[in-house]
């Protein structure tokens, strides 16, 4: 279980909305400060660290939680 | 030896860190799954913080044109083109299965159901991202549209130099 200041809820959306919705949401936060972002897109696994990379925010990891019909993946970005 | 020589790879590290990640799009089709693909890089490329320019030519005018809008032209061939070539971001047809109207609704559904954002929706997301949107002067011209038929908050209206200018500064230009 990592640890999260902010928690923002992108399920049922589709690439590109977690990205779009965590960009926006990643505004709020104060540096250092973790975001959860949970999302049932697949693509967040590697969307998510990719999008870190190239704007510089620190990939903290992710975790699954298995569903009923759908994983829900929890990725967590902390604010540089 | 020359004391100002400098390492090859310590210039192309320089070179990599001065060029600015910026992508650049043109839009010449005006089908809506193309139209889509287009929307979706542009919007997520903004998310990750790339500047981002689009630049609509030919049919893909359509996409930033309001709805139903005509041609303002006097001649009779651009006015029939006019009327056959509608404008508007959510009537535009999918390159397959259209069906006079009716694989395009379908698909509508479809992607509502899914919590899939359409067009219009795209269109002002990247708007709200900051894309500069950049409609073609000379199709503009040729297809008869006027300049007050398209939507509010096109950035530029511009030629091939002002893309060519942009393009030649970005890492990333699709042609869709």
């Amino acid at each position: 279980m990592i640890p999260a200041d902010v928690k923002l809820d992108t399920l049922g959306y589709f690439c590109p909305m977690p990205i779009i919705l965590t960009s926006k949401k990643i505004k709020e936060l104060a540096s250092g400060q973790v975001l959860e972002v949970a999302s049932d897109d697949e693509g967040i696994k590697k969307d998510m660290p990719a999008w870190c990379e190239t704007t510089g925010h620190e990939w903290v990891g992710l975790e699954e939680e298995p569903g009923g019909e759908k994983t829900i993946y929890k990725a967590y970005v902390k604010k540089a | 030896m020359n004391a100002t020589q400098i390492e090859p790879t310590t210039a192309l590290a320089e070179l990599q860190e001065k060029k600015p990640d910026s992508v650049t799009i043109v839009c010449l089709s005006g089908d809506m799954d193309k139209a889509m693909a287009a929307f979706i890089i542009a919007t997520g490329a903004a998310a990750m913080g790339m500047k981002v320019t689009m630049f609509f030519t030919f049919w893909g005018l359509n996409i930033i044109r309001k709805p139903e809008s005509t041609s303002s032209a006097k001649d009779w061939m651009r006015r029939a083109f006019g009327w056959i070539n509608k404008g508007g971001a959510n009537n535009l047809p999918l390159s397959r299965f259209h069906f006079g109207g009716l694989g395009s609704s379908m698909m509508k559904t479809v992607m509502k159901n899914n919590r899939m954002p359409g067009i219009a929706e795209l269109l002002e997301t990247a708007q709200d991202l900051g894309v500069k949107l950049i409609a073609c002067t000379t199709t503009l011209g040729m297809l008869g549209i006027p300049k007050d038929s398209l939507i509010d908050g096109v950035d530029e209206l511009a030629g091939v130099s002002t893309y060519l200018a942009e393009a030649r500064h970005g890492s990333v230009n699709l042609f869709i």
